[in-house]
């Protein structure tokens, strides 16, 4: 009779560990993800002044163009690490990427430049990564949720401290389309 | 679509277990038949395992070598390299080895034991026909092959074929050679049982039909694949373009064997004849599932 008792609570200390080990893991890995997502918007910060560098060789006199892209680069690296700083920040680089880009339409030399040509293809891979980057970090937030609100673990979590997270959500602004005039 | 992916991994299993019982049934017949039954099991598993693990283990040097494949040098793929990174971020996989194939006809593949010592390969045929959201869309259903261990899954599948090819071999010559007498003790007489025939036909027809369900396997976990990759990308018309133009092309990828047949994305040769009376039959031996199946699922989405 003792022994199916041991037996049991045995069974159950290991369920409770195993648990345990499991919220930790996925809980990690959302913090993870979401210092990956600044990996990769510093990325992109740092691959300005190259492309500022190579335009200027081409079209020198297109200042406004040039400043407005120098301006969002230093308001980005001056954020502070709140959400929505953040993606203020982003969506002011995004635009201006966006005329520099327009801009080499008027440009033939800019437009055949091989560095540029690659500078174009960094800065829109890089793009990629940071939407693949958030993409990632609410993965994982929707994992670690799941794991959290489900049943066993939904009874204890709250005294082991663990909580849920948010989701990273698009700016405001960003989800206004963007106008393209020829 | 996550629902899609928890149902075909549910299919998985049954597959595998199903073959697993197949095996069992197998030796459960020779047992009857011959004697030995258990014994006979476990040794041609062994034997089979031992040669599929092997191959599995060294997986990407073997598969990278049969194809020519040569390392993809980061600044001449730049946009290659690029894809993969984000792809893997995406997923949270480490990044694998990224290599080349110099062949006109379009086609990848992906290989490894696990995502941390995996390989792709794409052709430059792909390369060219491609544009950035197909390649996209074809490098994250490779990728998904690693994430979802499909390489050990099929090496699992081709060790069970194996064990049946050996297990049914060494059966029938043993049972020629005894005149079909059970070496046990000695009161049983198998010549006038009728079970007999058909153990003995479900051993010489065994290989095939194991040949069928690994085919079978195969082909639902490159449908997986496909819906994983969507899962990754979180854009279905990318991979469904690619595929569009995958059947549009007829060229022949000239560095496979049909050894290699199931790891490309798509059927490196030519169906056998895919019209016809025997149309049916060679279809269920396919590696992959036809190209207008996974282009019409892919756009339920």
């Amino acid at each position: 009779m003792l022994w199916i008792v041991l037996a049991i609570v045995a069974v159950l200390i290991v369920i409770a560990i195993v648990t345990y080990n499991g919220l930790i893991r996925s809980r990690n890995q959302v913090e993870n993800a979401w210092s990956q997502i600044d990996v990769q918007l510093k990325r992109r910060i740092d691959l300005i002044p190259n492309l500022v560098e190579t335009v200027k060789a081409y079209a020198a006199h297109e200042k406004e163009t040039l400043d407005a892209v120098i301006r969002a680069r230093n308001a980005a690296m001056a954020a502070p690490s709140d959400p929505h700083a953040q993606a203020a920040a982003d969506t002011m680089m995004t635009g201006a990427l966006r005329q520099i880009f327009a801009l080499s339409e008027s440009y033939p030399d800019l437009k055949a430049n091989q560095n540029f040509l690659a500078l174009q293809e960094e800065l829109s891979a890089t793009e990629g990564r940071v939407a693949y980057a958030r993409q990632f970090y609410n993965d994982s937030v929707l994992n670690y949720n799941n794991k959290l609100q489900q049943v066993p673990t939904v009874i204890f979590a709250s005294m082991l401290k663990f909580d849920k997270r948010e989701y990273f959500e698009a700016d405001e602004s960003a989800r206004d389309v963007p106008k393209i005039g020829f | 679509m996550f629902e899609l992916i928890r149902a075909n991994r549910r299919k998985s299993i049954a597959l595998v277990a199903g073959f697993v019982a197949f095996l069992a049934l197998v030796g459960a017949v020779i047992g009857v038949l011959i004697g030995y039954g258990l014994v006979g099991t476990i040794m041609a598993v062994l034997i089979s395992g031992g040669i599929a693990f092997a191959s599995y283990w060294k997986a990407d040097a073997i598969a990278l070598s049969v194809s020519r494949a040569h390392p993809a040098d980061p600044q001449q793929y730049q946009r290659l390299h690029n894809l993969v990174e984000g792809l893997c971020i995406a997923s949270g996989l480490p990044k694998p080895r990224v290599y080349v194939v110099d062949d006109p006809a379009p086609n990848a593949f992906a290989t490894g034991r696990n995502p941390r010592h995996a390989a792709i390969a794409v052709t430059t045929g792909l390369l060219a026909k491609m544009n950035r959201v197909e390649l996209e869309g074809v490098l994250a259903h490779e990728l998904s092959h690693i994430r979802n261990y499909d390489i050990l899954v099929s090496t699992l599948a081709v060790t069970l074929v194996g064990s049946i090819a050996i297990l049914t071999d060494v059966a029938i010559r043993l049972m020629w050679w005894n005149g079909g007498r059970v070496p046990r003790q000695g009161d049983h007489d198998n010549g006038n049982n009728p079970l007999a025939f058909v153990g003995f036909f479900l051993l010489v027809f065994a290989p095939i039909i194991a040949r069928a369900m690994q085919a079978t396997i195969s082909r639902q976990r490159e449908t997986l694949a496909d819906v994983s990759a969507c899962q990754m990308t979180r854009y279905p018309p990318g991979l469904i373009s690619a595929l569009e133009k995958l059947r549009d092309d007829t060229t022949v990828v000239h560095s496979a064997s049909s050894a290699t047949a199931h790891m490309w994305i798509e059927q490196p040769m030519s169906g056998v004849g895919d019209e016809g009376k025997l149309g049916r039959v060679h279809r269920l031996f396919d590696t992959h599932p036809p190209l207008e199946e996974r282009i019409a699922l892919l756009r339920e989405l």
